[in-house]
């Protein structure tokens, strides 16, 4: 490094998050007084314009050739300072972050003195790293102007049209023989009441004739290799296999129907079934008169704590049809709370009580009995809570309202194309409110039943907002990531293959050309864009070969030779 | 999409969403916002529900790369004067009003608001706090430009001052600025105009406004943000003394045919958010939520829910209180009710209530929809798509709509919305 270092040092109060345990100006003062730091400051919010502006001020003015900044943590600010840092004209890899928010003043609330030691201490560690940064460029890739998307139900079509009207190809992959998912077996929506198939089919003939988009039906996904802009997919389409070369995929697999075995006479009495089994038998509305629904069967309880998000709006749909079919029948929905969230749904709440829906609230811990005899529900006896005594309703039809589950595959998709899902196993989004419908890995989205229940406007809203974002890189035809990534030095590699198996994406391989000294055999070799510059390969090598710039052991060790 | 443009109406988090995915994708947006900062709503909230992420952590960002990216213009205080034309071809009329602050000159150093010596009850905390007439919207605000109010300020009610164009060492105060036009050609328009909060005064049998340790949601919301009027100390307007009972009263003006009919979606999160909040900060703190139904229907709130009970002292008590009351000697508040599952009348004081008050389509949102020529429901939300596939078209074509003026949504259908509502105008543009 022919050029003096000058190291610029900022640090953030977050407000009070870290302002008020750690002694910030104390921090600022002693970071002055640290090896080539040639300015410190302090400021409340470091990530406002302000903060911004200053630090881009004084690299301009001191000539800054390193930034370091303390303050909260870099997976939401990181990129946010270094491209500030780029535009002040410092190559932004010559940043360095500081986290004393979660890695200190959070964890350390009661202790502010020490609190404020520590903070100097990490201070003094990020001077010391940044010092032996090097200037990097990004990478950059080409995107394929395509994507596959995997699901034919409302959200995988709605994705699938989307994108073929703005010019992208899409192969469109469906395991079942008929394009529709779910939907297929509804038949009205709420709260139009119109048929599904009314408004199903255009979609589904919009779908197929469309030249830009390649339907596979009876077809599997085998194997997703790649990354962002260049995926391959590999599938079985009836029996023949095929690869279809793609730059972005969204997984809207759907969910599936909660059959809710045993519980209040299911699969015992003929006449107790599921909101689905009722709307599978297209019609009927006028055939009972005695009709009781429960709610919540088989969610928010120990085994399912989540709500089904638009299970009771099913049920308030069933029982307009039945009211408006046949208007003296008896129609009681047994609940524990009505989800009628919004303005729409809290219409059509008020309008399931004018027409003279009964609501009856139960407990979780006392749950309604179904009593019948040969073969048939008769009677339905609950505790209502409002009315503090059990009551009993006779039925000649008991609906039981559940919530959709996860679809039994999401376990072998999410291993195959290495996105997350949650303890519930829905898919796992990556962020639940900001990034509702991306994955942690670039290029896959995800939206609809797969990633939690959701109704029909919201599926086709999560299938619009993912196919945004796959737009986004094939409109680019490039993506250009982080320079932060594994390398291999083949002279050092022993070729034991541990990086290859411990790699989650997939970005370590054998390498073709074999390594001078190792004569024909061959060595690994990672592919920069697919790493995602874990260090899990750079942990695990024996040899010592593998370096992780940003991280590479000279820096890791300057840092823990600063400490105290 | 090159050459295309979007004209977005609103800066909240829907609006800024709808503008960083269209940008993303190479079209040229133009964002209007009336206030003088983007973030809209959310940008008030201390935390968020079910993750407890600080609001402004990660909203803050999405604000600043909305103001640097390359194909978003930010038109901040600035309102929609009319607008003609079709997909494709619209002209839009933008009225950037005067913030008597030069935009290029002010760094935000804030040493005119320091010595301005007049006070406001400020806007943004919920009317909790006190700003100057020469002002930040607030501390993360994008841009950070400073305006003055000059319904307030001495010098524009003829009075001698001059201290903010005297103390401004950017030479930015310029108390001659105009309100400037703004002729924009754009393709396609989508309308985020968000939420306004409901006067809750007028349910008088809640006291709001009279009995001091009565607060809304949102002025719970600024108390307990550490940027925000009491620095994240929660005080009881009264005395001053920390709570150690608290009490939420959920649907105040919602679910009421007298004031809002309709469910305003959030509340019953928010409320459990606000009451483990709270419970955070001052672990001896206990709440109770006083519900008609808990309405948590988003992916982990039932977990939420049952944490609240277990680890925050969170009690839920079903009842729809018919009054509060003040204790005179202790001004503590007293609420009334019946719990539907006891069916008992009682009446339980707590240090501090606080009411979950409806929230309304924004203000603005019929002038807005009045000039575009879109219609409203009966509730002044825009009304709902006609076209099954496409929940954000509105009945003018190339005209969208995302967010809460479509229906009372929180933040994570809001990001999603403007996703799609994105996604239709980019498809808008494309297939003309």
């Amino acid at each position: 490094m022919s050029d003096t270092m000058r190291v610029g040092v900022f640090v953030c109060h977050c407000g009070t998050n870290i302002g008020g345990i750690v002694n910030v100006p104390q921090v600022v003062d002693y970071a002055r007084t640290l090896p080539c730091v040639a300015c410190a400051e302090g400021s409340l919010y470091t990530c406002s314009e302000d903060g911004l502006s200053t630090i881009a001020n004084k690299i301009k003015e001191l000539r800054l050739n390193r930034v370091v900044v303390a303050s909260c943590t870099p997976r939401t600010h990181e990129t946010l300072f270094r491209k500030n840092c780029e535009r002040a004209g410092l190559n932004k890899y010559l940043f360095e972050f500081v986290n004393l928010r979660e890695h200190c003043s959070w964890v350390h609330m009661n202790k502010p003195e020490q609190a404020t030691l520590k903070a100097m201490d990490l201070v003094r560690m990020g001077v010391a790293k940044v010092s032996l940064l090097k200037p990097r460029d990004d990478l950059s890739t080409a995107v394929l102007q395509a994507a596959l998307v995997l699901g034919g139900g409302i959200s995988g079509l709605s994705s699938a049209l989307v994108l073929a009207n703005q010019g992208y190809r899409v192969e469109l992959v469906e395991k079942n023989e008929e394009l529709g998912g779910l939907l297929r077996f509804v038949n009205r929506v709420f709260p139009s009441h119109r048929r599904t198939t009314d408004l199903l089919d255009p979609l589904v003939e919009a779908v197929l004739k469309h030249p830009n988009i390649r339907v596979h039906l009876g077809a599997e996904l085998k194997a997703v290799k790649g990354f962002v802009g260049n995926f391959t997919a590999a599938i079985q389409e009836r029996g023949e296999s095929r690869d279809l070369n793609v730059g972005t995929i969204i997984v809207a697999v759907g969910a599936q129907v909660h059959k809710p075995e045993d519980a209040f006479g299911y699969g015992r009495f003929d006449n107790v079934m599921t909101q689905l089994d009722f709307e599978g038998r297209c019609g009927g509305y006028d055939t009972f008169n005695r009709v009781v629904m429960i709610s919540c069967v088989g969610a928010r309880n120990e085994d399912r704590s989540y709500c089904g998000r638009f299970c009771c709006i099913v049920a308030l749909k069933n029982a307009l049809l039945v009211k408006e079919a046949n208007p003296r029948a008896h129609v009681t929905i047994l609940h524990r709370d009505v989800m009628a969230v919004g303005k729409l749904y809290e219409d059509y709440y008020r309008q399931a009580l004018e027409k003279g829906v009964t609501f009856v609230r139960f407990d979780k811990s006392n749950p309604p009995e179904v009593k019948g005899a040969g073969g048939r529900a008769e009677k339905v006896r609950v505790k209502d809570t409002l009315m503090g005594r059990e009551i009993e309703l006779e039925a000649d039809l008991v609906l039981l309202t559940t919530p959709l589950v996860p679809a039994e595959d999401n376990g072998v998709l999410s291993q195959m194309m290495k996105v997350p899902l949650g303890m519930d196993g829905f898919f796992l989004e990556a962020h639940q409110k900001l990034r509702p419908v991306e994955f942690p890995a670039d290029g896959i989205y995800v939206a609809g039943c797969a990633r939690y229940p959701a109704e029909i406007s919201e599926s086709i809203a999560q299938a619009l907002a993912a196919a945004a974002k796959a737009a986004v890189p094939m409109a680019m035809g490039r993506v250009v990531t982080d320079a932060f990534v594994a390398e291999i030095d083949p002279a050092q590699c022993s070729a034991c293959g541990r990086c290859v198996t411990v790699c989650p994406f997939g970005a370590v391989d054998w390498s073709e050309a074999g390594a001078p000294d190792h004569g024909e055999k061959s060595v690994a070799a990672v592919n920069p864009a697919e790493c995602k510059g874990c260090g899990l390969c750079a942990a695990s090598c024996l040899s010592g070969a593998i370096r992780l710039s940003g991280f590479t052991d000279e820096q890791i060790l300057a840092m823990i030779g600063n400490q105290r | 999409m090159n050459q295309k443009a979007v004209l977005v109406l609103g800066g909240g988090i829907a609006g800024i969403q709808a503008s960083i995915d269209l940008g993303n994708m190479g079209a040229r947006v133009y964002l209007v916002e009336k206030k003088p900062s983007i973030g809209g709503r959310m940008a008030q909230l201390d935390k968020t529900f079910p993750t407890n992420d600080c609001a402004m952590c990660i909203l803050a960002p999405k604000m600043i790369e909305c103001a640097n990216h390359e194909n978003i213009t930010l038109l901040t205080y600035s309102e929609l004067v009319e607008i003609h034309g079709e997909t494709g071809r619209f002209k839009a009329r933008i009225m950037k009003k005067a913030r008597f602050v030069e935009e290029d000159k002010c760094v935000g150093c804030g040493d005119c608001a320091e010595k301005c010596p007049t006070k406001v009850a400020d806007e943004f905390n919920a009317g909790l706090g006190q700003r100057k007439a020469i002002y930040k919207y607030f501390p993360q605000a994008v841009p950070s430009t400073y305006v003055i109010d000059p319904d307030h300020c001495r010098l524009f009610h003829g009075k001698k001052c001059g201290v903010c164009e005297k103390i401004c060492k950017a030479k930015a105060v310029n108390y001659g600025q105009k309100d400037r036009e703004i002729v924009l050609d754009v393709g396609a328009v989508i309308m985020a105009t968000g939420f306004d909060l409901y006067d809750v005064s007028g349910l008088s049998e809640y006291g709001w406004g009279k009995i001091k340790n009565v607060l809304t949601a949102m002025q719970f919301e600024r108390m307990i943000c550490a940027s925000g009027p009491t620095m994240g100390h929660l005080k009881r307007p009264s005395d001053g003394k920390e709570p150690k009972t608290m009490a939420f009263i959920q649907c105040v003006g919602s679910r009421d045919v007298r004031h809002k009919k309709y469910c305003s979606a959030v509340c019953c999160m928010h409320a459990t958010k606000e009451a483990i909040l709270a419970h955070e900060h001052y672990p001896e703190l206990s709440s109770t939520i006083f519900y008609m139904d808990m309405r948590a229907v988003g992916k982990g709130f039932q977990d939420y829910i049952e944490r609240a009970k277990t680890e925050y002292a969170v009690e839920y008590v079903r009842a729809r209180p018919g009054r509060i009351t003040e204790n005179e000697e202790n001004l503590n508040p007293v609420i009334h009710y019946e719990d539907t599952n006891t069916r008992e009348l009682k009446a339980r004081e707590f240090d501090m209530v606080i009411l979950s008050q409806a929230l309304m389509p924004s203000e603005s949102n019929a002038a807005v929809a009045e000039k575009i020529g879109v219609s409203l429901d009966d509730c002044g939300f825009v009304s709902p798509s006609q076209d099954f596939l496409n929940p954000f078209a509105t009945d003018r074509r190339g005209v969208f709509a995302c967010g809460f003026c479509q229906s009372p949504m929180d933040v994570p259908d809001s990001v999603v919305r403007a996703s799609a509502a994105a996604s239709k105008a980019a498809e808008a543009l494309a297939t003309r």
